[in-house]
């Protein structure tokens, strides 16, 4: 940090030559060896920044050899501590949730710092860090109060917050939109301004996202498993196809992906999808939605499973059935979305990828940050993940279910008694049409 | 346009001052390094009396040229008022099309600002996504807005009822394909400047396009809830100006020198008064105070109600001191005239730092007006930028004091529950009900 601010300000004093960002960091020199340079001060080879321990027991190898070997090591560590947290359960996962977005908030806004050089623009990092609470506080407000809602409607101080929810969080953020106008500075305008731009468009993109992440978990852990584990089995298996197959690049933006990695990982994500929602729809802690129950203060996650949840038989089609012998075959209708979504990873996701890629050739910049050993940044590992998990919350919106019960309820005793009234003759007529309300009609007459 | 593809040789006047801001983007035009940011923009404003109609200019030809000035900005002040007006009278519809016109103007104004500051006219496909990203994010607001107020006419037509369901699925697929046309036309020496056009064209929807789709939904609420808070701002820009032009002595902000301190507390006291007579006089009319509804057996728009408690006149006690003065114990105000003078309150206070955000725009990058469309007070978005922070607060007011949720939706969302979730809210409800008396107790 300290090197960047000392860069800052030698460059600034130069005679500008008018060539941009990258420009400056190299005292005149030219564009060619920008990548490096820019990208040089933030992000040291990979082997210098493992731990001492992988150090030690590697330093037999060869450097390449030793490049692969940390980076196994470190996916092997990454899945692990996958499992742990699922362990763990739905708090822990919320919290890890939240980690990742702070950090990975924290590592764009970094670069964007770095790209122009305003690390010492007054006020800025702190207005940023505090518009990201603010996002936060209006989103986690929203979920606390649609899944927690008899909690909040017991205690009198949450009752308000939750009442004036958006009225607050309205006026939090004007606060950091004023002290914003009064930090103009007239030499630094237009940097403020990107600065600006530039948090807002993070903000979009990775708070929103991590929100729609939770969204899915309150869902069901399996929503939140399966496509997580799809986008990391289509990153490992197109590996693997490219480096074993891989003949005919797939796009110039990036050079290392292959068309035969692609639709190879393609098939073997569909058929890993299909196994693992299969090993997965079997247990309830992963099925059902997660509750909070109000006498223990816990969270739960006991149900009946749906009917998504329950084995079914499905008749193959000819053509299956003459290469497989069955006629029929058991399935859980999951096992049928599951294709969709593995579906979507492969094909969508890698577009995620993409634009990250694109992102950095852009701000030549070789990863995100150097937070994960051999791996780049925690934007690196998350970076297809994003697109998934707004498909995943839109697909559910659309194909799974319908409104939250606990949020109609909500809205329902925040009309106005008369129109309270309207809806429940309404409802009344409605349940009874469909025969579910036979003996309330004999009661109530 | 031609001017700017041409000037590209042009020397370099601006290197003294700025340095800092020139850091910024010096590498991000295609191939003219040498090019100075001030020199690109400034051939695009010409200045204001050259863009006159022709029977203004000849009307005017006798005054010397800051009266002219003047005299222009006053007619054109005067015409968007009556246009303001006009649309009034016509109605509902009329009104959301002219919204819709304002945005994609605004939206048009920031998207080209911003090609002049990159220079990225010749980017391929750039132009086309814009635009492309526009028309989905309306498809999707509008999509919302519909389903919500329209749900018997939706439920009717089968195509309708379709995309009502599958709505949010359909908009994200588009923007999807939005999104991956993009990274498909990632030119490898362009790459800046298309992520910067991307993101400048994220953040402008995320400002203007939002910001007119609660405009819309205030509008349902009321016309009353559209014409208060927009015609509050209107009267502090000029009472601000007119108290700053006979009063102004000490500066405000640094941002605008024009503006004083002066002109600032008169603009909000005279806005206060102004907001409260104008609520008394508009809540007397239906016309104003109903919610918009649509009549499904006409097909048309219907402003007809019981109105609400908020406009129907009500005795208030005055506190001591305001007695004295008029010598009246009670007085009848219309409650709805107390929330106008929070709706006013914010709209001298805070309005203006949407003005002064927009200032600092326009110095930030160098251009005196968004665009010169309307002769004598530029473009579109110079006149309305201090109204997107109004409309948004006045949303968040109105979803947080006035009303609840819309009772149609949430029927709506009830009929698409399971049978079993629909049944237990059912049992929620009628104990719920029964508790405050509005059913009769069930004797079993």
């Amino acid at each position: 940090m300290t090197e960047l601010r000392h860069r800052g300000a030698t460059d600034a004093d130069l005679p500008s030559d008018d060539k941009g960002p990258e420009g400056e960091l190299k005292d005149g020199a030219s564009d060619s060896d920008s990548k490096v340079d820019s990208g040089g001060p933030e992000v040291p080879v990979p082997s210098d920044d493992t731990p001492e321990v992988l150090n030690k027991a590697l330093s037999g190898l060869s450097s390449r050899w030793k490049n692969w070997w940390v980076r196994g090591i470190l996916t092997m560590a990454m899945i692990s501590f996958f499992f742990f947290i699922i362990y763990m359960g739905p708090i822990v996962l919320m919290m890890i949730v939240l980690c990742v977005q702070i950090k990975c908030f924290q590592e764009i806004i970094h670069i964007g710092y770095s790209v122009y050089h305003s690390y010492h623009l007054p006020w800025f990092r702190s207005l940023s860090w505090y518009f990201l609470l603010c996002v936060n506080y209006f989103f986690y407000g929203e979920t606390v109060t649609d899944y927690f809602f008899s909690l909040v409607q017991r205690e009198e101080p949450l009752r308000i917050l939750s009442k004036y929810h958006r009225f607050i969080s309205f006026a939090l953020y004007l606060t950091g939109f004023c002290m914003f106008v009064l930090s103009l500075v007239k030499k630094h305008y237009r940097l403020q301004f990107y600065m600006f731009g530039w948090t807002h468009v993070t903000l979009l993109i990775v708070v929103t996202q991590s929100h729609l992440i939770i969204h899915n978990l309150f869902e069901g852990m399996i929503w939140f498993i399966v496509p997580i584990s799809c986008v990391i089995c289509n990153d490992i298996m197109a590996y693997m196809f490219g480096f074993f197959f891989g003949r005919t690049p797939l796009i110039k933006l990036s050079p290392k992906k292959t068309w035969e990695g692609f639709i190879g990982g393609f098939f073997a994500t569909v058929v890993f999808g299909i196994l693992l929602s299969y090993v997965m729809a079997g247990y309830r802690y992963f099925v059902c939605p997660v509750e909070f129950n109000n006498d223990t203060n816990r969270f739960q996650v006991d149900c009946e499973p749906s009917d998504l949840f329950q084995l079914q038989d499905y008749v193959l089609p000819a053509v299956l059935e003459s290469f497989t012998g069955w006629t029929t075959v058991r399935l859980y209708p999951f096992q049928i979305h599951s294709i969709a979504l593995s579906a979507f990873a492969s094909i969508m996701g890698p577009f995620g990828g993409f634009f990250a890629s694109g992102f950095k050739r852009a701000f030549k910049i070789k990863d995100f940050a150097n937070t994960i050993p051999g791996h780049g940044g925690i934007m690196d590992r998350f970076d297809c993940q994003y697109l998934m998990a707004t498909f995943v919350n839109v697909y559910i919106a659309s194909f799974i279910r319908g409104p939250n019960p606990s949020k109609v309820i909500q809205q329902l005793l925040a009309l106005r008694l008369d129109q309270q009234l309207y809806i429940f003759n309404s409802l009344k007529t409605h349940l009874t049409e469909r025969g579910l309300l036979p003996a309330l009609e004999q009661a109530a007459a | 346009m031609t001017d700017l593809r041409r000037r590209g040789g042009g020397g370099d006047t601006d290197n003294s001052d700025n340095i800092s801001d020139k850091e910024a983007d010096g590498e991000d035009r295609l191939g003219r390094p040498e090019e100075a940011e001030s020199k690109a923009e400034t051939p695009d404003v010409p200045p204001p009396s050259e863009n006159t109609p022709h029977c203004l200019n000849k009307a005017l030809e006798g005054l010397p040229p800051r009266w002219k000035n003047y005299w222009i900005r006053g007619v054109l002040s005067l015409a968007m008022i009556s246009g303001f007006f006009l649309i009034i009278y016509l109605g509902p519809i009329t009104l959301i099309l002219v919204v819709m016109t304002v945005q994609i103007k605004c939206f048009q104004e920031i998207i080209t600002i911003g090609y002049r500051v990159y220079h990225s006219y010749e980017l391929p496909w750039f132009r086309t996504l814009s635009w492309y990203f526009l028309v989905c994010v309306n498809y999707f607001f509008y999509g919302e807005t519909l389903a919500d107020y329209f749900g018997a006419l939706v439920q009717r037509e089968e195509p309708l009822q379709f995309l009502a369901r599958y709505h949010r699925f359909i908009s994200f697929a588009l923007y999807l394909a939005g999104f991956c046309m993009f990274v498909l036309s990632l030119v490898k020496k362009h790459y800046r400047l298309q992520f910067y056009m991307f993101a400048w064209t994220h953040v402008t929807l995320l400002i203007v396009v939002t910001q007119s789709h609660l405009v819309i939904q205030n509008l349902f609420e009321g016309m009353i809830w559209f014409i208060v808070p927009i015609s509050i701002v209107i009267c502090n820009d000029i009472m601000a100006y007119l108290f700053g032009f006979f009063f102004g002595r000490t500066p405000l902000i640094k941002l605008s020198p024009k503006k004083t301190w002066e002109g600032f507390i008169g603009g909000f006291f005279s806005t206060v008064v102004f907001g409260f007579l104008l609520a008394y006089l508009l809540a007397q009319f239906q016309y104003f105070v109903c919610p918009v509804g649509y009549n499904s057996e006409t097909y048309r728009f219907t402003v007809e109600c019981e109105p609400s408690d908020l406009f129907i006149l009500q005795e208030y006690r005055l506190p001591a001191v305001v007695q004295n003065t008029l010598g009246k114990e009670t007085v009848q105000l219309y409650p709805f005239q107390i929330h106008s003078i929070c709706l006013s309150s914010f709209g001298s206070l805070i309005g203006p730092f949407g003005g002064f955000f927009a200032s600092g725009f326009k110095r930030a990058f160098k251009i005196k007006d968004f665009a010169d469309t309307i002769p004598g007070h530029g473009g579109i978005m110079d006149r309305f930028d201090c109204q997107y922070l109004m409309a948004t607060f006045t949303h968040v007011y109105i979803g947080s004091f006035i009303r609840g949720p819309n009772p149609s939706k949430v029927l709506q969302q009830l009929l698409g529950l399971q049978p079993a979730q629909q049944l237990s809210i059912f049992n929620t409800l009628s104990s719920h009900l029964r508790e405050r008396g509005m059913l009769p107790p069930v004797g079993l």
